[in-house]
Formats: structure tokens, sequence, C-alpha cells
């Protein structure tokens, strides 16, 4: 009998819930019984509610188990499991799973589905074929390629990739940069992640493509502290991409050079923000700058410099092997291709859905998020992370792409959505965004570091019953100044969800409120 | 007279050339492009309101009061980073503008004191009611807990009413270069920090651009609460150092309240150092003297006396002394701390009233080698650039400078250039800060033995030569081909190659190649020295040495290159202008050339001598000799701060009358019998020429306290002496010395006054004055090169004296201290330390801290030790800002050979543990005929050094004549056993020695 193959992620959620003591016993099991199995540490598919989740590679295809519990491991090596055979955590196979079946997985096309340190996995799932193509290419016609696809950056602000790359390009400068986001700090979001940890390679691809594009030698990824599995993974592939010949002095024998380190954030939230990302990774105070001069014209070090989120570079490959317009040709309107939406929060199945633009935000929390995870009735979902608005169940109709969001008052931001049940006390939720703003602040601007505290304190008081008319007041006067007022995003955006808390759950910010528990 | 408030446009000018048209608030406006709406609109009359821009720093926008709509673009930009673009069509008022800015200042003031301790000194009220607003809606948590720092002595930090703007921040980083200050925490808990420690423990240097750039109260001079908000300012000149920075004295009443730097300063624009920001208390310390003061003997005790009487006492003196002993009998000392007008009447006392050239400057004693060597080969005395020009250099060779510590405002001009890009090699046997200090590192330090700068200069010059590194066609067309072939020559020869010379210098050949290739191949190569290449035995060969490299790799001439001596005093440069060298008119004309002569001649109606006075070190010998007899010192301590005082107090004392006049009793008016009591750079109304040739306006901010003016006291001993000399004020002292000296003939008080300042030459051709010089043609027309055979000095370390002792200055203390040690900058630096390096320290049983007894061939002295690697082993290093520390006991009567500039920097020395601290110094016992042993080693000296020709007693002799009295060269003749002199010096003998034209 050959050797079976059984899938079992290394990717941090998984493993937060046990998929490494399954993974060891598996292994424990398997010799014990005498058998011949090799336990591959894959990437996450993203059916997080599903975690650990154990895959059986057999002659029809992979067939899923989950959760997986240690004390799971035996009646499923009893009911022969590692056969593919029947057993109450079996999800039949894995590519059926209408969860996972319904998705138009692109930007996360591998994830999941090889051992992402393994160039041979990659390549034999399509890995560095855009990148070979992009070799043969003059730069302005990758900048094309990318820019006929649609693609738009990922990390919130939706700016056309391909324009930025050609400023970079069209900018002279000897020395120029590719620099990755990963500081995912928004919260509900995690799909930078689970990319880093399940599909490190299309990033790096992704970079030096960028590279090869635009002129740049050198990329720097920004990674959270808060991801050390990822930091570590990327590390890894880092190396072995180096030996292999996919970055250094010769990218694939060519004479083209790129290279990439890795810059490990200090744990602010804004360094997110692009330019306070550069001060971080230049060794300074995360704190923003002031454009123009963009960062495409003077970025890092004050050099020509590419900015863009994970996603967005990891979705570069598949444009140039697939070519523009299998991505272009997803979506509605002027937001092409896809979106990994990630669900999370109070919600019954989370994880990532990579769907093309366009689906509502009633078939992703409902359909695919199966409501929440309390069972009580859905109240607030927030869209985009902390600086993102509170959108009531009446909004749920409105198709998740970058412009219908906003017209709705919201913002697409990285594609987080969290879920709030009924119990959500909306008050405090509005205090938490001007808290989160007054704590994380790089503290540059007047309107974010006062504003902030000053917000929390009056929707405080607006929450006790003092002056409730003038506070009101005051709070939407206060909105107004750090929306027009402030430096960045961070500050512009923290009276998102305030506005929104107000304006669709009024009634929590009542004079006579009941404090809800 | 009101404050000046100087106009601020918000944001820097823009470098670029063209223009652009927009259109704000309905004006029609022409700027350069790149310029900021705000600065656009501050030129259109039009104020945006604004607290964290100022024109001093890149623009931040921060503080979001300047917020402005333009047309077609969504939200409200900062106007202050906010670029014009052509066709711009900008709103700098609006409703929606008017609620943010009534918004922030809500913010603001809603963690703001309610009433300012700095009152208007804080823009923070006004600008409320500016923007219109009323009541402050928010309560809630605030920062107006937070504890004073007032530990520095001259500002207060107070946390209180700082609104992070970052403007002290930035300006610690931008325009001083230190990165003291930083910004703490996140968010609302977001605090100004020296780095979260106290200011005074941070390494904050106390410049005051911090004070300067905060807009609040929060950084407040300590004067301004004690002695209140001041209501005039007279923009005046700093009495420091050779940077000459221009400042407004802020005053109440006669009252100075603080110095502030003035924007508008050619030298500064705008920053300042601790000792001209801080440090100028001592102009009103108890210790000043204000009455003359007379005495018969040198142990009496002070008497008081009226001016008439210490005038008349004085020239009576003098007078008697001159018809005893003769006309050359007495001379005086002008002092680089006075204005040129002081000391030019000085000068002219000596030559007119007293009837010789007995006159020198303390400039004998720093900067007369530059003089010299620049003199010899550009044609004149002085460097060829102004400071801005270093913003365009791409290579700075600093050799034997130290100007963070002495020349600090201009060394943040230097560090911003270097943090641009430029590239530094520093030459110094000390890790100066510059080698590696924040954003800052040296590409290649250069770190050779005391005493072989001619050797390093030479193996560089080697290298560019062998390596073919010589930009030919500047040296065709530029220089004297005959000098450069035989220079050529000369630095080709194989000893003078780094290897050659790796032993001697202990710099690694390979190193010396890289730094040679990396100046050679610059565009721009500019050179800055100090003191560490004047203050040597072979001082004026290496000046020499450094105008040959520059010439040989064709940096001189424009922006961004030159031959840059960074001055040590206030007035070195105008000093040495003014015509104090004993050899020397006013421009530096030879005192042998009739016409000259006779240019003064017919305006101070007195015969001139046609032969060179003494200089100080032979004032020093001939009154040990007994032929010299009286001297007036004009602010200059020669009881300190000349080399082995043991000799200098020998002389003054074999001297039977000595006029000092200074601002305090020092260590020379112990030997003086006349104190006439001189007034503080607050009281002149003169100028000071700084190290850029820039003449700066001194301007009188408080009335005399002497009731007299320096310049009249000189004129008054004039007249008593039985010479008539008046001046109506110091600008018509200023219109003599145009009308006598060509390269100042454009320059008049009125016309400084209009300029604000002017670099000389400033003539007919130069109607507005010469920033960079030599830009056609040397002044002297071709560049010559000049030989430099390096020629050890003869103070070698010994078994006895091992190791080499080397001094300099630090940051706040200035020189002797008679100034610093007056003010609260003691705080910093309150002894001077020896600094030893460890296996030295260790091999004789030294731990940091310890006592040590310092020993050279001429005397000792205890100091304490701090061990370090600043310096490397075989040296050791001190400065001599405190009398009791006695450095100049050390230093020995070596210097250099062709203008006697003391041997400050190579002492060979011996340290041993000592078990108590500084007491008595001991002068070891120094015998024979002083005077004749200097001239025979000057003469010998002089020989060994003068370009190898074929004959080179030819050289010699025109040398001496040159420099040398005629009875210094009797005495040489007539005297000396010519066995102890070089064979050279006996043939030069046989010459002529005579003065012959220049």
């Amino acid at each position: 009998m050959s050797q079976v193959r059984i899938y079992v992620p290394r990717d941090s959620a998984a493993r937060s819930v046990g998929a490494d003591e399954v993974g060891a016993e598996i292994e424990r099991e398997s010799v014990q019984r005498g058998l011949s199995i090799k336990v591959v540490r894959n990437g996450s598919r993203g059916a997080l509610w599903l975690e650990p989740l154990v895959e059986v590679e057999t002659d029809e295809g992979r067939i899923a188990f989950g959760p997986v519990r240690v004390s799971d491991i035996p009646s499923l090596f009893d009911a022969g499991f590692h056969l593919g055979k029947g057993h109450p955590l079996s999800l039949g196979r894995t590519d059926d799973i209408p969860w996972l079946a319904r998705q138009d997985r692109f930007t996360f096309e591998r994830v999941g589905l090889i051992d992402p340190l393994s160039l041979a996995d990659y390549q034999s799932h399509g890995g560095l074929v855009g990148l070979r193509r992009a070799l043969d290419m003059a730069p302005e016609a990758i900048v094309a390629e990318v820019t006929d696809s649609g693609l738009r950056g990922r990390g919130g602000a939706g700016f056309p990739a391909g324009i930025k790359w050609r400023t970079v390009l069209s900018t002279p400068g000897e020395q120029k940069y590719i620099c990755c986001n990963a500081d995912e700090g928004d919260s509900g979001t995690f799909a930078d992640r689970m990319l880093m940890e399940g599909d490190p390679f299309t990033l790096l691809e992704g970079m030096t493509i960028a590279g090869i594009a635009v002129g740049a030698s050198e990329g720097v990824i920004y990674i959270r502290s808060e991801y050390p599995d990822a930091i570590a993974t990327m590390n890894d592939a880092i190396e072995r991409a180096r030996e292999f010949g996919l970055l250094g002095e010769s990218i694939l024998g060519s004479v083209r050079q790129f290279d990439i380190r890795i810059r490990t954030g200090g744990g602010s939230y804004v360094c997110g923000e692009e330019t306070a990302m550069l001060e971080s990774i230049e060794g300074k105070r995360g704190v923003v700058r002031s454009k123009p001069p963009l960062p495409a014209i003077e970025g890092l070090f004050g050099k020509p410099t590419v900015i863009n989120n994970v996603l967005t570079l990891a979705t570069v490959p598949g444009v140039l092997s697939r070519g523009a317009s299998a991505y272009s040709s997803k979506g509605v309107g002027r937001s092409s291709g896809t979106q990994v939406f990630q669900l999370a929060g109070n919600i019954a199945r989370g994880g990532i859905v990579e769907t093309a633009f366009g689906v509502t935000l009633d078939t992703l929390v409902n359909d695919y998020g199966g409501g929440t995870y309390s069972k009580r009735p859905v109240r607030a979902v927030q869209v985009g992370g902390p600086l993102g608005a509170y959108l009531p169940v009446s909004s749920f109709e409105v198709s998740m792409d970058y412009e219908s969001l906003i017209a709705a008052g919201g913002m697409l931001g990285h594609g987080g959505i969290v879920l709030f049940d009924e119990s959500v006390d909306m008050a405090v939720q509005a205090k938490f965004a001007m808290e989160f703003c007054a704590i994380e602040s790089c503290g540059k601007c007047t309107p974010c570091r006062l504003g902030s505290m000053r917000g929390a304190e009056t929707i405080e008081k607006i929450m006790m019953g003092e002056n409730v008319d003038g506070n009101k007041k005051l709070l939407l006067d206060l909105c107004e100044v750090m929306t027009d007022g402030s430096l960045c995003a961070m500050g512009g955006l923290t009276p998102l969800p305030v506005r929104s808390a107000v304006l669709h759950f009024g009634e929590d910010f009542d004079v006579r409120r009941e404090v809800k528990q | 007279m009101t404050l000046l408030i100087e106009p601020d446009y918000g944001t820097p000018a823009s470098k670029r050339s063209d223009l652009v048209h927009v259109e704000i608030d309905g004006i029609e406006v022409e700027i350069p492009a790149d310029t900021s709406i705000m600065r656009a609109s501050a030129i259109a009359g039009i104020s945006i309101p604004k607290l964290c821009a100022t024109d001093r720093l890149k623009a931040f926008g921060s503080c979001r009061l300047c917020v402005v709509e333009i047309d077609g673009r969504n939200g409200t930009p900062s106007s202050c980073t906010t670029p014009v673009a052509d066709g711009m069509k900008i709103s700098t008022n609006s409703e929606r503008i008017d609620r943010i800015r009534r918004g922030v200042m809500e913010l603001y003031m809603s963690d703001h004191p309610e009433v300012c301790a700095a009152g208007d000194e804080c823009e923070m009220h006004g600008m409320a009611k500016r923007v219109g607003l009323g009541e402050v809606r928010y309560s809630g948590s605030t920062h107006l807990d937070l504890p004073k720092d007032e530990s520095n002595p001259y500002f207060t930090f107070d946390s209180t009413e700082c609104i992070v703007c970052n403007r002290c921040v930035r300006a610690c980083d931008e325009v001083q270069g230190t990165f003291a200050l930083t910004i703490e925490n996140r968010g609302f808990e977001v605090r100004v920090s020296s780095s979260g420690t106290s200011f005074i423990e941070s390494e904050c240097v106390s410049c005051g651009a911090c004070v300067q750039a905060c807009p609040t109260g929060a950084l407040t001079e300590k004067t301004l609460y004690t002695i209140g908000t001041p209501t005039r300012s007279v923009i005046t000149t700093c009495a420091y150092c050779g940077v000459g920075c221009s400042f407004k004295a802020e005053m109440k009443g006669d009252e100075l309240v603080r110095m502030v730097p003035y924007k508008e300063g050619g030298a500064n624009e705008g920053h300042s150092c601790v000792k001209g920001r801080f440090a100028w208390g001592y102009a009103t310390h108890a210790d000043r003297i204000t009455t003359p003061m007379i005495r018969e003997a040198i142990t009496d005790q002070w008497k008081p006396v009226s001016w008439q009487v210490a005038i008349e006492y004085a020239a009576s003196r003098l007078k008697t002394i001159q018809s005893e002993y003769g006309v050359d009998s007495i001379g005086g000392i002008t002092s680089s701390r006075c204005t040129n007008e002081e000391v030019y009447v000085v000068q002219k006392m000596v030559r007119a009233a007293m009837g010789n050239n007995n006159v020198d400057t303390c400039a004998r004693v720093c900067h007369s080698p530059t003089g010299y060597g620049l003199n010899q080969t550009f044609g004149t005395s002085a460097g060829t650039q102004d400071f801005e020009s270093v913003e365009h250099s791409d290579v700075i060779m600093l050799i034997g400078a130290n100007p963070t510590a002495a020349h600090p405002v201009f060394a943040s001009r230097m560090k911003q250039a270097l943090r641009k890009g430029a590239q530094l090699i520093v030459v110094d046997p000390r890790t100066i800060e510059l080698v590696r200090t924040p954003h800052v590192e040296a590409t290649h330090h250069l770190a050779l033995m005391p005493g072989t700068n001619v050797a390093i200069i030479n193996a560089l010059a080697h290298v560019i030569a062998e390596e073919g590194l010589i930009d030919r066609a500047f040296v065709n067309a530029r220089c004297d081909l005959e000098s450069f072939a035989r220079w050529e020559e000369f630095i080709r020869l194989p000893e003078n190659s780094p290897e050659a010379l790796e032993l001697v210098t202990r710099v690694p050949a390979v190193k010396v190649r890289e730094a040679a290739r990396l100046f050679a191949t610059a565009p721009n190569g500019a050179i800055y020295y100090g003191l560490g290449v004047t203050e040597h035995s072979q001082g004026s060969t290496m000046v020499m040495g450094i105008a040959n490299l520059a010439m040989a790799t064709g940096n001189i001439g424009r922006p961004g290159v030159g031959v840059n001596p960074l001055r040590g005093q206030n007035n070195v440069q105008g000093s040495c202008d003014m015509g104090s060298f004993p050899h020397e008119l006013p421009g530096y004309r030879h005192i042998s050339n009739s016409k000259t002569r006779e240019i003064f001649e017919n305006i101070w109606g007195r015969k001139i001598k046609a032969e060179p006075g003494l200089r100080i070190p032979n004032m020093f010998d001939a009154a040990l000799s007994g032929d010299f007899k009286g001297l007036y010192i004009q602010g200059e301590d020669i009881a300190q701060s000349d080399p082995n005082i043991s000799h200098v107090h020998a002389a003054l004392r074999a001297m039977e009358f000595v006029i000092v006049q200074d601002l305090f009793l020092n260590e020379t008016s112990k030997f003086a019998h006349v104190f006439l009591p001189g007034t503080s750079f607050l009281e002149k109304d003169g100028t000071f020429t700084n190290a850029e040739r820039r003449i700066n306006r001194v301007r009188p901010v408080m009335p005399s306290k002497t009731g007299k003016s320096e310049w009249e006291v000189t004129c008054d001993l004039a007249r008593a002496m039985g010479y008539e000399m008046n001046y109506e004020n110091g600008a018509a002292i200023m219109d003599e010395i145009a009308a006598t000296t060509p390269t100042f003939s454009g320059v008049s008080f009125a016309k400084l006054d209009e300029l604000g300042s002017i670099q000389w030459p400033c003539n007919e051709a130069n109607p507005e004055g010469t920033p960079v010089m030599h830009v056609d043609h040397f002044v002297r027309g071709e560049g010559r090169f000049m030989e430099t055979p390096f020629v050890p000095t003869e103070e070698k370390a010994s078994r006895k004296f091992p190791l080499l002792l080397t001094t300099g200055r630090i940051l706040s203390q200035y020189n002797v201290g008679a100034q610093t040690r007056r003010t609260a900058n003691n705080i910093w630096h309150s002894e001077d330390i020896l600094d030893i390096h460890e296996s030295d320290a260790l091999l004789r049983g030294i731990s940091d801290g310890d006592w040590v007894r310092l020993s050279s061939r001429v005397g000792e002295t205890v100091l304490k030790a701090r061990i370090t690697d600043e310096v490397p082993a075989g040296v050791v290093y001190t400065t001599f800002h405190f009398p009791e520390s006695g450095a100049n006991v050390i230093t020995t009567n070596y210097s250099d050979w062709a203008t006697n500039c003391p041997e400050y920097k190579v002492t060979a020395v011996e340290i041993a543990p000592s078990l108590r601290g500084p007491g008595e110094l001991s002068e070891h016992a120094q015998s024979g005929d002083a005077e004749l042993e200097s001239l025979i080693r000057m003469a010998n000296q002089i020989a060994a050094n003068v370009p190898t020709t074929a004959a080179p007693e030819h050289a010699v002799a025109h040398h001496i004549v040159q420099f040398w009295t005629p009875s210094m060269r009797g005495r040489l003749r007539n005297d000396v056993d010519r066995s102890k002199l070089s064979p050279i010096v006996v043939r030069a003998l046989e010459l002529e020695l005579n003065p012959q034209p220049v």
C-alpha cells in the first residue's frame, strides 16, 4: 500500500484549536497501527468553524473531516478515515463542501491546497507561471496588464494598483522599493495572515513581478508582531526562494534582480497606515506623513515606492498567469475581480469567503455565515474593520463592492465583516471606536489625538444622561472636525462607526437608555 | 524702538525657480513652483492660522488649523503641506473651514491652561480668539497636572502648555541635528520628551532651537519669567566663536531679557548654540570691573581712579620707558574679541603714537599660519567660501577641527549637508563627535598621531598625483605651472607615499588611499580645518598643503568647495584684517611697502617704521633679555592662554609696565600696573568679521558700563602720549578703514545697516561683497603650489615623556573661560579633564575619575582622568578652560616655523597617579638666554621648512627679513654661536639681512 497523505493545517487559526496536537496524534496513531501515513501541514481552507479540518488524499480527491479533536482520532482510524471511509465527522469531498464550492477563489487559489513551503507543490499548482511571463514582458506591459485587470488596492482605499505602479515606474530613480503592508490590524480581519501562512510564495512572486514592473530591486514585507507564525513562514519562504533562485541576483536565471526582507511591526495599529508604516520600516516612530509627496514618488527612504497590501500583491501572479481579463471579467462596476471577505465576530460559520464583488451582505452573513453564533437575531454588522460603519439588517441587500458600500454609508476596507447580535449596546460600540483611536492614534494631528479622547468622554456623558442634546450636538460637531480635519484615515474614519451607530441605532443613545448586559 | 517680530512664512522657500500662477482668495499670485499654499498666501499678504508650521522647519501638517479649500478638489488639505500648482484656485476662508478651525482650537483649549504663565509668549489664547472660539464645551482628562522640568539652567519645559506640535522635536532634528527630543507614547498620551529623562540629563546641547520653535509657553527662557516681557530688540552679533551669529537682543529697558537668533543673519540663519543663546550673563556679572585702576608695583593693591588719572599715569609711564630704553621698548597686543574699529585704533596707536610696529594680536596663537599659508598660495589671508557653501559639498574633509564643540552653529549646517548625503573624511587623532553621531557617520576617519598633519596631507596628495586624479584642466587654467611642476615632482617622491608615511602617521596606507580617491573624485570637495592644523610647528606648511590639495583637485572658486578655516574667536579674521600684525598694515600689506605706508602716513600724519616689529613670543623673549619693557594688552589673557606659562609669567614680571584692558581681573592683570575696564559686546558699537569674511554689525544694546567706548580709551591714551587721535563714533573709524584699505573700500556702517552684512572684498567691483573668492582667478593671479616637506616636530615622545598631549575645547566653555565660567554653563563642565586611552591608563594603574599628575619638559599639573576610546593609545587630551588646571603650564615654546603660532597641539608628557587634587602648579626651572635660544630654534626651523630650492639660504634670508625685527636679526648675526645653526642659516647670514621690497 502506498503512503497516504493526510493534510492537517499549520495555519495559526487551526493551531489555536488544536491542529498541532491533532497532527501529532495522527502520526503517533499511524505508527502505532503500522500504517504508512505522511502528515502534510497545509494552509487552512478558510472554513474556520471546521478547524481543525483534516483532509485525506484519495483517488476521488481529498476527503474532509472536521472539526477534529485529538479524542476523535482513534475512532477515525477505526473507521478507516485514512482510506477516505465514512465517519460522523466526515464532510465528504472537500471540493464539494458547499461553503467552499460556491466560492470563487482567485487570490486564495492555493491556500489550503498546498504545503506552503514546498516550491514543488507551489509550481505544480500554477505557481511561477505569472512571474515567468512577466520576465518576458516590458515593464510597461506588466503595468498595463495589472491596470487592465482592474485590480484595486485591498488595504482599504481601493486605489487602482496599475495606476500606482505606473507612477512609480515613471518616477526616475536608481533605487525603488516594493513595500508589502502586512500590518493587518483591523479587528475581524485575517486574510493577509492566512495567505502568508498558507501560500507565501504567491506573495513573494507578486512582489517580484511588481519589482520587475516598476524597476525596484528591493522589497520589504512589514508584518505585525502579533503574527509570529506568518513571520516565521515568510522568513522560511524567503530563504527557500533565494536558494531556488526566485529571489536574488538573478530571478529564475534572468538578468533581473530582486530581494525581499521582513520588518516586524512594534504593536501599533496606525503603522498599518502606509506612511506610518514607511516611518516604522525606516526605524522611526510610526507616525503618519503628510501627503504630498505621495509614497509612489517619495516613499521608503525618500525613494519611489509601491505600497500594496498582501492581498493586492498576492493577486498579481494570477493576473499575470491567467491574463487581465480573467480577473476583470469578475465583479461589478468599477470593483473588478474577487474580494477575500473575512467573516468574524458573533458568527456561526466564520472564515474566508472569496467571491466576486457584488455578492450581498446578506449572502455573506446569513448564507455563508449562518447568522450569529449565539443564535440570537443579528442586530448590526461592522464592515471594514474598527473604522468601518455599523450597518443594520435593513442594509443587508447592499452589493458588496467599493462604490455601493460608500453609497450605503459604509466602506469595504480590508473586507472584514464582524457580526453582532441583539445584545450589543451600540453606544458602547461607538465609544469603543473613539477609545480605540485615543489609544492607537499616532498622536500627530490634533483632531485624532485629542478628538478621540473627547469623543469617548462625550459619548460616556451621553450614556450617563448628562446634557444629552448638547453632547449629541458636540459629538456630531466633533465627528465633522475629525472627518474633515484629520491628517489620515485613522482620525478621518473614526467618526464613521460613531455616526453610523447614532444614525442606525439612535435608540441606544437615548436619555433613558437601559444599560444592556 | 520696538520689539522686532520677524515674519514667519510657515514653510521654507522653494528651491525651484520656475514660476506658477495661482489665485488665493481672488488674488493673483505668481510664485515659484513647489511653494506651499501657506507660504504663497503669506507672501500675498494673506495670513492663514497656523501653530505647527514655521518657516525654519519642513512642513509637518499636524495642527490642522491651516486647512483650505481648493477648487475642484475634495476635502480640506492643510496649506502647509500642499504645494501650489499652476492655475490652482484656493479659498483660505469659508464657513466649513471656520468650523474646522474652531473645532480644532476647541480641542486644543480643552487641554490647555486657562491662563498661561508665559503670557503672550504662548500663541494659544490669541489663536483661539482669532478663529472665533467662544466657550470650550469639552471636559475630561487633561495633562494639566504634569510637572515642570526646570533642570536646564536657562529654560523651562512645561508640558502643561505643550500642544505636541513637534516643532521642538523637529528643530532638534532638522536644524540642530542632535535628536535629543522625541515624542513618547501614542494617542492621547502622546508627549514631548527629552528622550525619557530630564533635559539636563538628556543629549540636549541647549542650543535653544526648541525654545525658539515653541509656539506656546511650554519651552520658555527662564529670564522671561524673572525679568519680564521684552519691549524692544536690537540686532547684533555674538561675541563667542568665529561663526558670528546674528541675534536679536530682546530688551526690557536697559536689561537684556534674552538673545534670540536672527533669521536674517547670514552666518546662522536663525540658529544658535548654548553660548551665544544663553551664556551672556557674564556681561553684567558682579566681577566686572568698571572703574580704571592703577598701582605702582604688581605687589601693591589696586587703586580705583578716574579715567583721566589712569590715562595720564599710563601715558607718562610709557613715555618714560621709551625715553629710557628706546622707541622700540614698548608695544601692544590687539584682541580678537574686540571690534574691527577697536583693533584698528590700537594698531594705529602703536604705529602712530608709540612710533613702532610692535603690535601683534592673539590670532598669533591660533590662525596666523592660515594667514601666511593662504597668502602664499592664493594671495589672500582668508577662507575662500561662505558657510552656505557646505550645502553644495559632496565630500567634506575635516581636519583638526571639532565643530560640534567649537563652531556648533556651523556644525549643525554641516550635519544637515551630511544627512542629505555628503560624505565626510575626518582627519583627527581624536574620535570627534562627527565621526559618528545620530544620522551622521564619517566615511573615513584618519586617526593620525598628533604632529603628523603634513605627512598625511602629502600622502593624500601623493595618491592623487600617482593615480592620475589631478584636475589638470583646472591646474592648467588657473595655476602657476612652474610651481605646479616642482610640486608634482616633489609630491610624487616615494617618501611621500602613504605606505612610506604609515609608520609616522599610524594611519593604514589603504585608508589614506581610499580617502584620497574619494576626495579627488567628488564633484565638489571642500576642506574645513581648525586649530588642529595651525597650532603645530608646521602649521603654515599644513595650510599650504591643504591649499595645494584643493588646487590639485580643482576645488576652488565655486560653491561647495574651497579651503575653509574655522576661526576660533569672533573677530580673529577682523583683527588680522585690521593690520594688527607687526609686519603688516591693514589689508595684509607688508610694512616695507612704501606706497602702502604713505597711504596711512598721509592720513595719520606720522611716519611709519618700515621694519617689522615684535611678535608676541618675540616680545616675551625680548622682555627676558631686557629690551622690551612696556605692554598694552587689549582683551587677551596671555598669562593663561599662551603656551609655557612660566616663561610668559617671567616675561611679564620682567616688564616695567603692563596695561590690561579687559572686563575682568584675570591671570594677566596680576602682572599689570594699570587696569582699563573694557566693554562687553552688548555695549560696543562696531563690527566683527567672521570666518567667512562676513562683516557683521555689533550694536550697543545698553550703555557702556565704564562710561566710555573701548576705542575712546585707546584714543585717550594716544592723545596723552602726544598723538592727536579722535573719532566721532565707530562709523567714523570704519570710514577711515575703508579709505585706507582696498578690500574694505565699499564698507560703511550705513551699507551694513542696509544689507545686514557684507563679505569682503567689498569694493567697486563687488559692491555687495564676495561670498566665494577666487572665482575666475586667484587674488594673486595664478594659484601657487608650494612644496611641503614633512619635518617632524622637535617635541617628540621619549622614554621619559612617552605620551603626546593635545588640547581642545568643549561646547559649553569658551577658551580660558573668562566669560563662560561666569555663567550657568559650569553645570555641564566645571573642570578640565584629561582624556586617556584605557591601555595607557591600565599601564599606569589609573582608573576613571582618578587625579593624575601630568608633566612635560616645562611643567606639571594635576587633572582628573577620564578613560575613553575617543583618544587613541599614546595620545592624551585636555581642555584649557580653567586657570587652575593650567594646561598651558605643560605646553612648550615650540611654534610654527613661519609665524610662531605655538605648538599647542603636541606636547610630550607623562602621567602618573596623584594622591592630591589640583594645588600649586609647578613650573620647571628655565634658564639661559631665552631670546637667543628662541632665535636659534626659529632660524633652524625656517631653514628646515622653506621649500627646497637650489639656494634655500635666499628663502631663509627673505623670510627673516620679512618677519624679524632688525634687533632680532642683529642678535642672530652677532650673538649666536654659529655651530648651533644649520648650515643654511649660516649661509643666509652671509646675505644682506636688510629689508627688501616684497
